[in-house]
């Protein structure tokens, strides 16, 4: 490593246009041996393009891109593969009808006389998730049977197994369990010693103020600036990134009357293993946060209350009456009123190719319709009203959504499910993957609902995301809320130890407080 | 779904354990298909009056064979998420063929054999390239791949005829101290072509490409290749029972009913043979006991005393029974969600 | 992944290019034969479109959901040998004036079941309505004892095939505009008609929204068959019988005409007109086929080739080049 001037990447002048729409502009970008680089910027400010450049997923229409000094062509995922870079994305991209050692050898198996070496690879593969800290996943285990958590693991051991000289991770932290974000931190600190170079992107700034050595700043397609961790304030970071002074992450709350008839009452809710007696309620005006790990049953605690599981136990009371809510159907009806915002909106909640039109009033059309037929002049107005209210930015409400930035996508499946006026509204960890700006006026807009009169119901990943917006966070546990917190306990160090199940917060390990 | 990684220190016992159950998991849909052959094949020979002879063993072997090799080429295609409708035609068309070349010495009859192979491999390459360059839906692509090739057929023969080497044909539909060499061949072409393309990287790539495409694509799995190869084996694979169905019958016929009764036929067998409609699942040694598990419904058909005219009603009763039996799943699925992929 | 972004014009570039291919066909029509742009020979050639026309609508439903009816070519012969053989099983009192409603109630049947197995027990199309196919096969096989059905046609099937309810305009064309009328206005203007796109794109968040997606299943299967059924009785109409393997031949041609008209196989996108401008494409390539007879040239040269063999080479070489065509713009857009 010693005397090595020029950088292991070099990346000059790359530009990118996507038909009319510039992603890239110009941008220049380095990094070295043994540095951890976080990249910073908003959604869409062209962050993703640049993985995917130097990645050889997409070929920019400028640029050249250096790697030790030589220029590069990528002109196939594989062929960057082959120079030594490593990419773990954003959206997951394992087979999941193959083996997790399928997974991780896929790009150069073991052969053996022309054949794939199936023993060899099982080696490499137990190897690989050794070294992530993945031993518990069995190599022969399909990628579909394992839960999201382990897939991303996978992911980050396929990655591993090609031994690169430049790792890329995008956003591959964010479907974690803290004990693995741990585990993951510690391969990364130990390589950065080993002389690899890693590009980080996240949204999370403890993450970057833990790991970057340096950060770069993008904006809107462009470069704004490289500099050494730790020498600008997260808000100064903040403003680089969106461009506007950043003040007041989060509304101020407005208490619920404690004493107001809950709207949803959960009494001893339970499905197969993953509900335990879960009990909570629900006021008009409150918005309650759901805590704890990935996977602990959030999820099916809301999707058990939308009426997508079957054979739930248990009573569910909408404002004092019990219901039995056997579909998303009977949940969205008027005796219910309630709301589900999915947590991909991709597959879950949006139509990609179809119009905004039709996908904001989707939920909603038959309010907009008499004997099925749609009134055109009505859903137009609703249209308009809910394009004004989120401030939608489109090239047209007849434009596809496919077209639009995750955040505008984000929130027009929050608009689809506010067009039916729902009284209880639950959302799924809505701001993963979104930009700070989209992400504030999410929050902006949670504390409108909830002082109209709405009940919110709201499961989040990020734990300071929980502390600003919630009035109450039930910690879940293996299915089981363990904890409520509210008030001065809603804290993220109480958070933290009542999700790992932890009393003695001593036991915290060290990355995560 | 521990969240502590103590589990490392499990017994090797325990792994073991877990290897047999994870391949048991794997080979589920195979494993069924052939528990329901075996069944089926033994109430067959139970029936039968006379018991199960070398040459009625031959002659379902030789049935089975044919739309066991042609199931095989089904599987391809379908492991990659696609489907090839043209497969039947192709079938036709090496018939066809053979009926014309595969015939004379060993010498001329031998070149004709490469020839007709070399036909069905360009069949299923033009298929192939269509698909991946063309880059258009395969069912559509072979829909109409198939049309051309059925003309074709026409074209080499208006009328049913022809001839095959007669020590050839012999070869091939004769049976080996009771062993008919159409399971010799079923065997060879598993184990010389289909087990060593299985474990190849363009083989496991079709897979990939199955599963998910962009997640093979972004894993830079040579996607046009292995797409490209899995259509052209195909392709072979249709050949070889184009040049089986020749030894049988002595003639070559382009029938068009023969050609759709053969293709939508493999599509049953390779859903028995447990190959997952979606793509990335399944093998092509479970569509031979589908295709044998179509065929025996037949067989069964004649020993219960049933009209064979009936033969198209109970080939589709099992068919929905096929289908079914995955359908029971959903009387597993505990969140709806899941029934939505 | 490839032209996932469409925005909404008066006709979209498939249905384009199949118009033009239309006008190109007509031109090379006249070059070889004079009368080919006669109006009678125009309007008998979009009389014999119909009945594909009405066929493809149901099957059009189908597509869009992103699923596909194998079962068409039996549920024709279905409706054909039903409506035909009404009186046989209803009596001559009923069977008479019931004739076509039974028929169209057999064809909905099979479509009820496959909407069933499709909707409820989660089968693949492909592989139910293939099952299907075969049992309705077996079925009218069995009900005819393996024999010719009584097979003519009543008066009222007659007149609906070849008879001019408006004049100038031949009945199943008339009936095609209908139906094609009413299908535009379900696709467009109602719920319904958004559901099934929003099904063929993304059926799960369309269950996450609310909505009922089996009973849209189970609508559009429904409709198919009657659609198929209604073709079957049509044909035997005008030709005034009706045969086990009638609807054999029209698999190919429908799936072709809504393929060819834009319409995605993998459901989600595409527009009636589309599909019309396939069915006419289809139904011209046929006939300028058979005028320009290619075989007896061939035949000059001491080649003897039946027909058969050009009508299925140009049938899937122009498929495939125009959809070669259409997917050459999708590309430059992505």
């Amino acid at each position: 490593m010693a005397g090595e001037t020029t950088p292991l990447l070099r990346m000059e002048g790359i530009t990118k246009h996507y038909g009319g729409v510039r992603a890239l502009e110009n941008v220049r970008f380095e990094c070295d041996r043994g540095r951890i680089h976080a990249l910073l910027g908003e959604n869409g400010a062209g962050k993703s393009t640049l993985i995917k450049v130097l990645s050889g997923v997409v070929q920019p229409n400028a640029g050249r891109i250096l790697l030790d000094g030589r220029p590069q062509v990528f002109a196939r995922p594989a062929a960057a593969n082959e120079a030594g870079i490593a990419c773990i994305f954003q959206e997951l991209s394992l087979l999941p009808d193959l083996t997790v050692a399928d997974n991780i050898c896929i790009t150069n198996p073991p052969m053996r006389f022309g054949q794939i070496d199936y023993r060899a690879q099982r080696k490499r593969a137990e190897a690989a998730l050794a070294v992530v800290g993945g031993e518990d996943i069995h190599p022969n285990a399909t990628v579909r049977d394992l839960p999201l958590s382990r897939r991303q693991m996978v992911e980050i051991a396929k990655a591993m197994a090609r031994e690169p000289k430049l790792l890329i991770l995008d956003e591959a932290t964010s479907a974690l369990t803290a004990a693995d974000v741990a585990k993951v931190f510690a391969m990364l600190k130990r390589l950065r010693e080993e002389g690899m170079a890693v590009v980080y992107i996240s949204h999370r700034m403890h993450e970057i103020a833990e790991l970057a050595d340096d950060c770069t700043v993008f904006r809107n397609g462009q470069h704004v600036e490289t500099f050494t961790a730790g020498s600008k304030t997260d808000n100064a970071m903040v403003e680089m990134m969106i461009g506007r002074e950043y003040q007041n992450a989060f509304p101020p709350l407005t208490r619920a009357k404690p004493d107001s008839e809950p709207v949803l009452k959960v009494e001893n809710l339970s499905w197969q293993r993953e509900l335990n007696n879960i009990n909570l309620e629900l006021r008009p005006g409150e918005v309650v946060g759901l805590g704890g790990l990935d996977g602990q049953g959030q999820r099916q605690l809301l999707l058990a209350l939308f009426g997508t599981l079957i054979g739930t136990t248990g009573t569910i009371r909408i404002a004092g009456e019990a219901v039995d809510i056997t579909s998303p159907q009977h949940a969205k009806s008027d005796t219910v009123g309630m709301a589900l915002i999915p947590e991909d909106r991709k597959h879950e909640g949006l139509m990609l190719p179809m119009t905004v039109r039709e996908n904001l009033t989707f939920a909603a059309v038959d309010r907009m319709s008499k004997w099925g037929l749609v009134d055109r002049s009505a859903e137009e107005a609703a249209i308009t009203e809910m394009v004004e209210l989120l401030k939608i930015r489109s090239d047209g409400i007849d434009g596809p959504v496919a077209a639009l930035s995750g955040g505008n996508q984000q929130k027009i499946v929050i608009g689809k499910w506010l067009m039916n006026k729902p009284r209880i509204i639950l959302l799924n960890d809505p701001t993963r993957g979104i930009d700070v700006g989209t992400k504030q006026e999410i929050y902006q807009l949670l504390r409108r609902l909830a002082e109209s009169g709405a009940a919110i119901l709201f499961y989040s990943t990020d734990y300071d995301e929980l502390i600003g917006c919630c009035d109450r966070v039930l910690v879940l546990y293996d299915g089981t809320v363990i904890e409520t917190l509210a008030g001065d306990r809603l804290t993220e160090r109480n958070l933290i130890a009542a999700a790992l199940n932890i009393t003695n917060t001593r036991d915290l390990p060290e990355t995560v407080q | 779904m521990s969240v502590v990684p103590s589990t490392q220190a499990a017994a090797p016992a325990g792994r073991a354990r877990d290897n047999f159950s994870h391949w048991l998991l794997a080979q589920r849909g195979l494993l069924l298909a052939v528990a329901i052959f075996a069944v089926m094949f033994l109430v067959y020979g139970w029936k039968l009056n006379v018991g199960l002879t070398a040459n009625i063993i031959n002659t379902a072997a030789n049935k089975g064979a044919l739309l066991a090799l042609v199931a095989m080429a089904q599987t391809l295609p379908v492991i990659t998420g696609g489907l090839d409708l043209s497969v039947g035609m192709i079938f036709v068309l090496t018939n066809c063929l053979a009926s014309v070349v595969v015939v004379g010495g060993p010498v001329s009859a031998f070149f004709g054999i490469l020839l007709v192979l070399g036909v069905g491999l360009l069949c299923g390459f033009i298929n192939g390239v269509i698909v991946v360059y063309g880059r258009l839906q395969p069912i559509i692509v072979t829909l109409a791949t198939g049309a051309v090739y059925f003309g074709c057929s026409l074209a080499i023969r208006p009328q049913p005829g022809g001839s095959v080497n007669f020590e050839f044909a012999d070869l091939m539909t004769r049976s080996w101290a009771g062993v008919p060499s159409t399971v010799i061949l079923l065997i060879a072409v598993v184990l010389l072509i289909w087990m060593p393309y299985r474990r190849s990287v363009l083989g496991r790539g079709a897979y990939a490409i199955g599963s998910s495409e962009q997640a093979a694509y972004m894993s830079g799995v040579p996607v046009a290749r292995a797409r490209l190869l899995a259509y052209t084996l195909a392709g072979l694979f249709a050949a070889i029972a184009g040049i089986l169905l020749t030894c049988i019958t002595y003639s070559g016929a382009a029938k068009a009913s023969l050609a759709n009764d053969y293709t939508l036929n493999s599509i049953g067998a390779v859903v028995i043979g447990g190959t997952s409609l979606f793509g990335g699942v399944g093998s092509a040694v479970g569509s031979i006991f589908g295709a044998f598990v179509m065929r025996t419904v037949g067989d069964l058909l004649i020993v219960f005393d049933i009209n064979p005219v009936l033969q198209p009603l109970f080939v589709g009763i099992v068919l929905l029974f096929a289908v079914s039996i995955g359908s029971l799943r959903i009387l597993r699925v505990k969140n709806k969600l899941d029934l939505y992929r | 992944m490839t032209g996932m972004t469409k925005s909404i014009k008066p006709l979209d570039k498939a249905t384009t290019i199949a118009f033009g291919c239309i006008i190109l066909l007509l031109g090379v029509g006249a070059i070889a034969e004079p009368n080919f742009l006669s109006a009678t020979y125009l309007v008998q050639q979009l009389q014999v479109a119909s009945f594909l026309g009405v066929i493809a609508t149901g099957m059009m439903m189908v597509i869009l959901l992103g699923h596909i009816d194998l079962s068409i070519p039996w549920t024709i012969s279905i409706g054909g040998m039903m409506a035909t053989g009404a009186s046989g099983i209803l009596g001559p009192e009923l069977g008479v004036p019931l004739a076509v409603p039974f028929g169209i109630a057999c064809g909905m049947t099979v479509g009820l079941i496959n909407g069933i197995g499709v909707a409820y027990l989660r089968a693949p199309a492909m592989i139910f309505t293939l099952g299907m196919n075969a049992v309705a096969q077996g079925v009218m096989v069995y009900h005819t004892g393996g024999f010719a059905p009584q097979d003519s046609g009543t008066p009222f099937m007659r007149e609906l095939a070849v008879g001019h309810l408006v004049p100038g305009v031949p009945n199943p064309l008339l009936i095609w505009i209908l139906l094609g009328a009413a299908t535009v206005f379900v696709l467009t203007r109602t719920t319904l008609g958004r559901q099934i796109y929003a099904i063929g794109n993304t059926e799960r968040a369309v269950f996450l929204s609310g909505v009922n997606t089996r009973r849209v299943l189970v609508i559009c299967f429904v409709f198919s068959g009657a659609c198929a059924a209604a073709g079957g009785i049509l044909l035997s109409g005008w030709a005034n019988r009706s045969y086990q393997a009638m609807g054999d031949v029209y698999l190919l041609p429908t799936v072709a005409a809504i393929v060819l008209g834009g319409t995605n196989v993998l459901g989600g996108r595409g527009r009636y007109m589309g599909t019309v401008a396939g069915v006419i494409l289809i139904t011209l390539l046929q006939s300028i086929l058979s005028v320009l007879q290619p075989q007896v040239y061939f035949a000059e040269f001491g080649i003897k080739l039946p027909a058969d063999v050009f009508r299925n080479i140009v049938f899937g070489v122009v498929i495939i080049g125009m959809l070669l065509l259409y997917a050459r713009g999708a590309k430059v857009q992505s």
